[in-house]
């Protein structure tokens, strides 16, 4: 019996389904949907499931590689081989908008999504990483922001036992409107006992475990996939409330039932709830699914069958089990005291039908929700946005060069209490960074933070990384740089890259110049991730991220954000990037820099906002890679530290600063001082070494042919340059410390 | 000895605990559930770990609802027969609001929660749970909380000082104990005290994470030692 008479395309215009995507609907069914059903189109065809917008491109990306065990699709985690019975499963997803509008629940729900997405794989999550990215801290509520969005993913990821172990946050007044919250999970699993969110063949039961199904986040996959804007306060029931305790006892619970080999399958209940889970755990293993609602546990009675099909309440988990062996499992759910409900079965129809308060009211083909099966997919027109005039009519000779000592210590100043490259402690001391135990300290003294691997002498090194000035300035080569800088900080910390997960961050993809953005930074992050040889092994795509103020579009910088793990094949490898002691001796590898392009020094010191970005050579990153992993397992490296934001003296100073040494260097510069001090080209690392091994890291370097420098020297704590002295490492630190303390207050 | 380590639900740092007993410091460990009535035949002469983490989420307070669980019961019983028992972090507040130790763990002044490795003096060096602790220099050893500023009333404190209950005090590098030394506002400096019979030690600090170099620090590892150090241990050797 069909509950709900048919709805037409005016209503599936407002639940943000297009004239056509309506008509698709029709055709697929045959007929024409009732609200229920046509609420479950618009939630699985919306960006944020079907990536309808992206998959065109996800699909060049690279998939495969020799560590993936499996390949990933552009919806779950792959997983690589890290060594031994292991694997690891990880990655990134954002929530942006949610942060926007409650940034203590919508970045605390973002920490619960992205950990239950790797432990429903049957993995144990052993480390989290949070990609931020904020206005300017002067913007009106950009504290409160940055004061919620920190709480929020203290307090799930404390709570839940998970340490947040690295991460990086930028501020750029591009994220005035819209910030972005990218959290990254990486989880560790036996590969014999890897679960898969599939629904099996016929015959098996469904269950649904952990929190109630309530009314908070209906409809969240939707605006997850809307422009916000002035009135999106309006939106809050959207955002959803996290409760990490229950995600703690689902974890156990889940691992302990994955151990028993009884579970057929399992997914997260994440965007678009029961209705994602049901369609592509089904439409995997080409079953169909019966469901009764009248089963589901609600935390209020008076829930419509469309609000319990959409509703996004956290901590719920979707378990197929063999009828056989049911009560091995629920025995365990019972130990973890969770609440459970057997909702349903499987078929062999093919079909989603669901069933409440004895009616019929919905039946949809499985495959018609799905990305790969009925879901659109569309390439979007894209045009060179206009901006990109004012960045090739940018001429360096407008810019003065700094002067003498008094002036490099004036923007010295400046950069170190930026907020994008001061000590971000007052952030990380509110993580539990240490938890598991194991986490190599300290973890912010490394370039990508190292997670040991119990049982073994290796150890994971994850970062994130995305410079999205350079992104903004070339799309292509922005992404390929943001996928080398990480491969770069894995490489200086002692690990070799295995693989990426993506976070892609862009506007609106209507907008012909946001998809240009888009297009343009896949494909360079795609010929990155081939010449490194690391697979993508999945991601999330987060368009919309823009907003319309006072009639005017506001875009975000393209920020795909590039969550990579590499593995440190023996702990001795470790290689901090602190210098160790006074008489070392300072290289530079890499050409000194003779752009400023894109620097922060540029855009906050000159205040100068369209620039290009720098050159960038893939071929000579990897030789350099390759050349300092080689010196590093020769043991031959104290120190080595990644050049990025600020350039080159930054560098030297964060260096300095864990030991409060200091540095005499003379800093080789054929053209300009500011670019070769504060410029930011990539491809360069310093490093420290033991002056015994100078010339047989002289010659290795030489033989390799990778360029580069003595600079100078570690001394005890005294600073000086070719243009003379600086103030001492004390009063850098000061300021390095203190900054963003002082901006956010105790 | 042999050592008990309790899992409440929410707790996380009982794996933690068990793994720097039985892997690193080779002491043999018995996992205990929180709705069990015995506890696995562990004795007098044997310790029992009350580990970190967020005990039923700590929503209420921390340690609030964990103090009722069933283990509780025979875990009294086991600390009146003379069993020694440590509680570590939300373990301590557990220990508080159980009444198994004085005062109690409010939120810390600052509000928020903090993970960093902090300097602790050792107060009373003659204890079963210090002996085996440097006296030449201050431990080094991380907190994760954000409800550890101890407190209690001012007679408390003053018995507690004269039986030389406090055990760990927050401190600087040069062992001095100072506001800006104190991370959380806990009065007299507290990190962790022991009952009067001094078979019950609580601390904030996380020993089980200082057991292994490249954590940071070994530190934690005198804490555990000292309960299987043979040293001459005298009550009325409260000092400081």
């Amino acid at each position: 019996m069909q509950q709900g008479s048919p709805v037409d395309v005016s209503i599936a215009l407002k639940l943000g389904l297009t004239e056509e995507e309506y008509e698709r609907i029709v055709t697929l069914l045959g007929r024409q949907p009732n609200f229920v059903e046509l609420s479950m189109f618009s939630v699985m065809w919306s960006e944020h499931c079907s990536y309808k917008n992206s998959i065109k491109y996800l699909r060049t990306l690279p998939r495969s590689g020799p560590a993936l065990l499996v390949e990933a699709g552009a919806e779950n985690a792959g997983l690589v081989d890290i060594g031994g019975n292991l694997a690891c499963a990880f990655k990134i997803e954002s929530h942006n908008h949610p942060s926007y509008i409650e940034p203590y629940h919508g970045a605390a729900t973002g920490v619960g999504g992205i950990h239950r997405d790797i432990f429903s794989m049957g993995a144990r999550p052993i480390a989290a990483l949070d990609s931020l990215r904020f206005g300017d801290l002067d913007f009106p509520i950009m504290k409160r922001l940055v004061r919620g969005v920190v709480k929020g993913i203290g307090d799930y990821g404390n709570c839940l036992g998970v340490p947040t172990v690295a991460g990086e946050t930028h501020f750029h007044p591009c994220y005035n409107y819209n910030i972005l919250v990218n959290a990254m999970s990486v989880g560790i699993v036996e590969k014999d006992k890897i679960a898969s969110a599939t629904a099996g063949g016929p015959g098996n039961v469904v269950y649904i475990v952990g929190a109630a199904t309530g009314k908070d986040g209906i409809h969240g996959a939707t605006f997850a996939s809307a422009d916000l804007g002035e009135d999106s306060h309006e939106d809050l029931p959207s955002v959803q409330i996290g409760d990490p305790f229950m995600e703690k006892l689902l974890l156990e619970a889940t691992l302990e039932a994955i151990g028993t080999g009884a579970v057929v399958g399992i997914q997260d209940m994440g965007a678009a709830g029961i209705t994602c889970c049901a369609s592509e755990m089904s439409a995997k293993a080409g079953t169909g699914m019966h469901l009764n609602l009248d089963a589901v546990p609600l935390r209020q009675q008076s829930m419509e069958a469309w609000e319990i099909l959409l509703s996004e309440s956290q901590e719920r988990m979707m378990f197929v089990l063999d009828p056989k062996r049911e009560e091995e499992v629920l025995r365990i759910f019972d130990k973890w005291n969770l609440l459970w409900a057997k909702i349903g079965y499987t078929d062999d129809s093919g079909l989603l039908k669901i069933d409440h308060r004895g009616q019929r009211v919905a039946e949809i083909p499985a495959d018609a929700l799905v990305v790969g099966g009925g879901a659109p997919v569309y390439d979007r027109p894209y045009q060179r946005p206009r901006y990109m005039d004012a960045i090739e009519s940018f001429s360096e000779s407008d810019i003065p060069d700094v002067g003498g000592a008094e002036e490099v210590e004036i923007v010295l100043e400046q950069l170190l209490s930026h907020p994008t490259i001061a000590s971000k402690r007052w952030i990380t001391e509110q993580y539990d960074f240490m938890v598991r135990t194991n986490t190599v300290h300290p973890p912010d003294q490394y370039d990508s933070a190292l997670v040991r691997i119990k049982g073994t002498r290796r150890a994971l090194a994850v970062t994130t990384d995305c410079n999205a000035s350079f992104v903004f300035a070339d799309p292509y080569r922005g992404a390929m740089m943001a996928v080398a800088e990480a491969a770069r900080n894995i490489t200086c910390s002692g690990g070799t890259p295995l693989a990426i997960t993506n976070c892609l961050n862009f506007g609106n993809p209507y907008n012909p110049e946001v998809y240009y953005q888009f297009v343009h930074a896949v494909r360079g992050m795609g010929d990155a991730c081939r010449a490194f040889q690391t697979p993508v092994t999945g991601g999330n795509v987060s368009f919309y991220n823009q907003s319309e103020i006072q009639g005017q579009t506001i875009p975000i910088y393209p920020t795909p954000t590039i969550g990579m793990i590499g593995i440190v094949e023996d702990l001795e490898y470790a290689t901090s990037l602190a210098f160790r002691q006074p008489g070392d001796l300072i290289y530079l590898l890499g050409n000194p820099c003779r752009v400023i392009g894109c620097s922060v020094y540029l855009q906050h010191f000159r205040g100068v906002e369209y620039s290009p970005c720098p050159p960038f050579d893939i071929e000579e990153e990897l030789k350099l890679q390759h050349t300092l992993r080689s010196l590093i397992r020769q043991r031959r490296i104290q120190s080595a530290h990644d050049i990025a934001e600020g350039g080159l003296l930054v560098a030297l100073i964060e260096s300095a600063l864990p030991r409060q040494l200091g540095f005499e260097v003379v800093v080789p510069h054929d053209s300009r001082l500011d670019a070769a001090l504060f410029g930011e080209a990539p491809t360069r690392v310093i490093i420290s070494i033991d002056p015994s091994h100078r010339m047989s890291v002289e010659s290795e370097l030489s033989k390799a042919q990778v360029p580069y420098a003595l600079l100078g020297c570690v001394t005890t704590g005294s600073i000086s340059l070719n243009i003379g002295p600086l103030k001492d490492i004390t009063h850098w630190a000061g300021i390095y410390h203190n900054a963003l303390s002082h901006a956010l207050g105790n | 000895m042999r050592f008990g380590v309790v899992t409440f639900p929410g707790s996380n740092c009982d794996d933690d605990v068990a793994y720097a007993l039985e892997r690193v410091l080779g002491f043999e460990v018995v996992r205990l559930w929180h709705d069990e009535t015995e506890l696995s035949g562990l004795g007098p002469e044997d310790c029992i770990v009350l580990p970190g983490g967020f005990s039923y989420g700590d929503y209420l307070r921390a340690g609030a609802i964990a103090r009722f669980a069933r283990i509780m019961g025979p875990i009294r019983n086991f600390v009146k027969a003379g069993g020694t028992l440590i509680g570590i972090c939300n373990g301590f507040q557990i220990l508080c609001e159980a009444g198994l130790l004085p005062g109690a763990l409010l939120p810390n002044h600052h509000q928020r929660f903090i993970c960093k490795p902090v300097y602790l003096r050792v107060s009373n060096p003659d204890t079963p749970f210090t002996r085996a602790a440097p006296l030449d220099r201050p431990l080094v050893i991380p907190i994760a909380h954000a409800e550890g500023r101890y407190y209690c009333p001012p007679d408390v404190l003053n018995t507690m000082r004269a039986r030389g209950q406090i055990l760990l005090q927050y401190c600087d590098e040069d062992s001095q104990c100072t506001p800006q030394a104190n991370p959380n506002g806990s009065v007299e400096h507290i990190a962790g005290i022991a009952n009067a019979s001094f078979n019950v030690f609580g601390l904030m600090p996380h020993p089980e994470r200082a057991c292994e170099a490249l954590l940071g620090s070994t530190d934690g590892i005198y804490l555990f030692q000292s309960l299987v150090t043979q040293r001459t241990y005298s009550t009325s050797q409260a000092n400081q």
